[in-house]
């Protein structure tokens, strides 16, 4: 039986008619036509599907889109605004975070609601933070940089150096 | 991957969840976290008609001492665990155990009432649950009734939880005295199942014997277990350093490890030697500075 629900995706509200079996992240890609969000696994442990639900960082493959009724998401599309990038786009940008990008919109949506619940991480608990989080292409260093990038440029503090560090 | 067909209802009262599990019969589930349904779901490992989604009936969520014991309302996350004040305070072997479940995503949805309902030997909470001495309420449409756990793990996938019934909340003895508690378990990554897991509880005398102890087991049985024996060993000794020998080696000589690709059954039973005096010993120092 087909159910009728009703969120917010990035601000605006959508309604949408599903079947109770669809996965929100397939509903998310093929309904609301955002596409940010990427299926790596399917089986809930890459995090590449990582979006948030209520502020909370979720694997929207092992949500059913019906759990999503009533709630507001926010996916990587929703991070830019008119004035630019947000903090943590412009982290992974400039420290080199990303390879081929397709870990990018998980890792930053998992950092996001990292950042918020303890904005001042220290490398540990960024390692801990991420840990539903695989990347197969940059090794984490430059992941575990640019969120400390994002960490100090969202409380106002001293930037870190953006220089790519020969080990 | 896309499960089979099902209706999905999701009721506001816990007599509505009840009346609709009655209502659709043997093929009607519970969905909380989802964290173990869907995935199984989706493997077409289960198939249920209905899914009778909780989480909008209120008051299920929560974490108090009450009457000497913590309470825990079923459908606390792993995440409101962590963040507790009272847990982080008095209930270590939480900390331990939820950093070590799955992931930060998997642990914002995923409950405690899930995790003992889904009656999976390789979770970590029953081994909690067997170390802590913890009964768990169910609600029927006769009421409430309180199982130990001891006697709530009937099988591979099954439990206490009879057809119409939901698990509602978590009690625990509350700790007192000098009272300390651990978890660890050995895991090939981050996120993993265990390959051999222990949790301990100890509270310990003015006289320095051990005056309370609980050890569980996890994903070293078919169902998971307590270790009794290390246990009887333990209680009202001097935990000594030969005793906790001791209670370790009857740890791994009573659980019934299978080979896997986790390691063989010696191996597991090996680590559950170590694990066990390491989480004994952990403990028992939490234990001396509290109280
Ligand atoms: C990638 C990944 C890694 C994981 N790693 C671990 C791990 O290391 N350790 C670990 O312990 N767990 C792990 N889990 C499991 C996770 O913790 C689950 O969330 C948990 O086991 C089940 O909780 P849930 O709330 O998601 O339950 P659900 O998936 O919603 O339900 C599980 C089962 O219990 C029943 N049920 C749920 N709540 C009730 C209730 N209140 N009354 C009666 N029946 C109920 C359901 O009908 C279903 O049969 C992992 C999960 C994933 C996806
Ligand atoms: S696609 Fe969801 S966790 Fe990998
Ligand atoms: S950048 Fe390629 S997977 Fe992370």
């Amino acid at each position: 039986m087909k159910k009728n629900i009703t969120f917010k995706v990035n601000g605006t509200e959508h309604s949408v008619e599903v079947e109770p079996r669809e996965l929100l992240i397939h509903v998310i890609r093929e309904k609301i036509s955002m596409t940010g969000s990427h299926i790596g696994c399917d089986t809930s442990s890459c995090g590449a599907c990582t979006i948030l639900v209520d502020g909370k960082s979720a694997k929207s493959c092992t949500l059913l889109a019906v759990q999503a009724n009533g709630k507001e998401i926010t996916t990587v599309e929703g991070l830019a605004t008119a004035e630019g990038l947000h903090p943590i786009q412009e982290g992974f940008h400039l420290n080199h975070a990303l390879h081929c990008g397709f870990c990018t919109p998980g890792m930053m949506m998992r950092a996001i609601e990292m950042l918020e619940k303890n904005p001042n991480p220290t490398e540990e608990e960024i390692r801990w933070g991420i840990a539903g989080n695989l990347c197969r292409c940059t090794g984490y260093n430059n992941i575990v940089k640019a969120i400390q990038w994002a960490s100090a440029k969202m409380q106002d503090k001293e930037l870190p150096s953006t220089e790519p560090e020969f080990v | 991957m896309i499960a089979e067909n099902f209706n999905y209802d999701a009721p506001s009262t816990l007599e509505e969840a009840i009346a609709l599990l009655h209502q659709y019969g043997d093929d009607a589930k519970i969905l909380a976290g989802g964290h173990s349904l869907v995935p199984m779901m989706k493997l077409r490992f289960a198939s249920p008609t209905h899914l009778i989604d909780i989480n909008n009936i209120p008051g299920l969520s929560y974490i108090k001492e009450e009457d000497g014991l913590l309470k825990i309302g079923a459908m606390t996350k792993e995440v409101e665990v962590e963040e507790s004040e009272i847990i982080k305070n008095k209930y270590h072997i939480f900390g331990d155990a939820t950093k070590l479940i799955a992931d930060p995503q998997v642990r914002n949805f995923g409950t405690l009432g899930g995790n003992l309902a889904h009656g999976d030997a390789a979770n970590d909470h029953p081994a909690v649950m067997f170390a802590l001495g913890a009964s768990v309420e169910i609600t029927g449409n006769q009421g409430k009734r309180t199982v130990p756990i001891d006697e709530f793990f009937h099988g591979f996938y099954m439990t206490a939880v009879q057809h119409g019934e939901v698990l509602t909340e978590i009690q625990i003895p509350a700790a007192s005295g000098n009272y300390g508690s651990a978890y660890h378990k050995a895991e090939r990554k981050v996120g993993d199942y265990a390959t051999a897991g222990v949790a301990a509880m100890v509270q310990i005398g003015a006289d320095g014997r051990c005056t309370k102890v609980g050890i569980g087991l996890t994903n070293v049985n078919s169902v998971p277990m307590r270790a009794s024996r290390s246990e009887e060993a333990l209680l009202g000794s001097d935990l000594s350093e030969a005793v906790i020998n001791q209670a370790a080696q009857y740890a791994s000589e009573d659980c019934n490890p299978s080979a896997d690709l986790r390691g063989d059954e010696d191996y597991k039973r090996h680590l559950v030697k170590v694990i066990t005096k390491r989480m004994l010993n952990l403990a028992i120092s939490r234990a001396k500075n509290q109280g």
